[in-house]
């Protein structure tokens, strides 16, 4: 039995560090995306990140969990890159409405979609 | 007597696991850092110094979540880059460049951070291999330019191949080199880099405006 209660000590560290890890905002796949756009481009191009990040959006809402800093902003350049203007405008909008930290960056990009 | 060598074994171990968390250096001066508490943190992509060519952007891509998980608004990271490179700076040292009145400017932000990769990348041993990232970091107040907080942080992680034959070592590390042959190695361990960095009582940024604690430190 002493075997085992050894076998416990060993592994008490990653139990007790496994479990306290609790997040206030829904992550997703946000990091993951960023690192493939850069690591492996061909992996994560707007449309796919898209793709991705909506599905992150809509697991968040019904999680009720508030999205990350950054992540609508990401997004709004995602949809910038594609032409997609209105949803560009309605994402950089959104980031300013949820973080106002980020109003001055947020309206530069806003103010340059309305200029189109 | 078998089981009791063993476990003799074992409890050294843990004893070696526990001792790597309990030695902790002086708690930091947070003079500066509570008189500019800053809100928000501008994460300029990093300098490279290790020869991983990927290092700077993989290792910008595990920053964002415990600067926000501590309590503070991070610009997004990919569009600051871009929007960057799109106002004529298209390296990271030309972005470090900046000053930090055309940031107040521009972005708005409370506090830049400044950080330098050193380590990046994997070693690979006969029988075990070993992933190491270290990196340094400043973080700096845009309004005076009094540098607020800054470390160095190493995390080195070994995949050993365990007990057995010598066969199934050499298999072993046959199969971890393979896996970790790729930046992936490295990412996670900068994932770690940085969970430590940011987050460790006493050496870690001050929790910041946005989490529940603010102001209880």
């Amino acid at each position: 039995m002493r075997l085992n209660s050894s076998i416990f000590c060993l592994l008490a560290p990653f139990l007790f560090c496994g479990c306290v890890q609790t997040t206030a905002y829904h992550w997703g796949d946000y990091e993951e995306q960023l690192y493939r756009m850069y690591a492996a481009p061909d992996q994560a191009n707007a449309l796919s990140q898209l793709e991705v990040l909506e599905a992150d959006l809509e697991e968040a809402a019904s999680l009720d969990k508030p999205l990350p800093p950054g992540m609508r902003a990401h997004m709004g350049f995602l949809y910038y890159q594609l032409g997609r203007f209105d949803e560009a405008y309605g994402a950089f909008l959104a980031e300013k409405t949820a973080f106002p930290e980020s109003t001055k960056m947020m309206d530069r990009f806003i103010n340059q979609i309305s200029a189109k | 007597m078998k089981h009791s060598i063993l476990s003799v074994f074992l409890l050294g171990l843990s004893a070696i696991a526990f001792t790597g968390c309990v030695t902790t250096p002086l708690p930091k001066d947070y003079t500066q850092f509570r008189q500019h508490q800053p809100k928000s943190i501008l994460v300029l992509p990093p300098l490279n110094n290790s020869i991983e060519e990927n290092a700077s952007y993989s290792y910008l891509s595990t920053v964002t979540q415990p600067l926000a998980e501590q309590g503070y608004y991070v610009y997004p990271v990919a569009v600051t880059d871009a929007f960057l490179k799109e106002n004529g700076m298209p390296t990271p040292g030309e972005m470090h460049q900046i000053s930090l009145d055309k940031i107040e400017e521009v972005i708005g932000a409370d506090a830049v951070l400044y950080i330098v990769v050193e380590n990046y990348g994997s070693k690979y041993q006969i029988v075990d291999s070993s992933t190491t990232v270290s990196a340094q970091a400043s973080l700096v107040d845009v309004d005076t330019g009094i540098e607020l907080w800054s470390r160095r942080v190493t995390t080195v992680q070994s995949s050993s191949a365990g007990s057995g034959g010598i066969a199934e070592m050499l298999l072993a590390a046959a199969i971890s080199q393979v896996i970790n042959s790729s930046l992936d190695a490295a990412h996670g361990v900068s994932r770690t880099n940085n969970q430590r960095m940011f987050t460790e009582a006493g050496q870690g940024l001050l929790i910041g405006p946005r989490h529940a604690e603010f102001g209880s430190e």
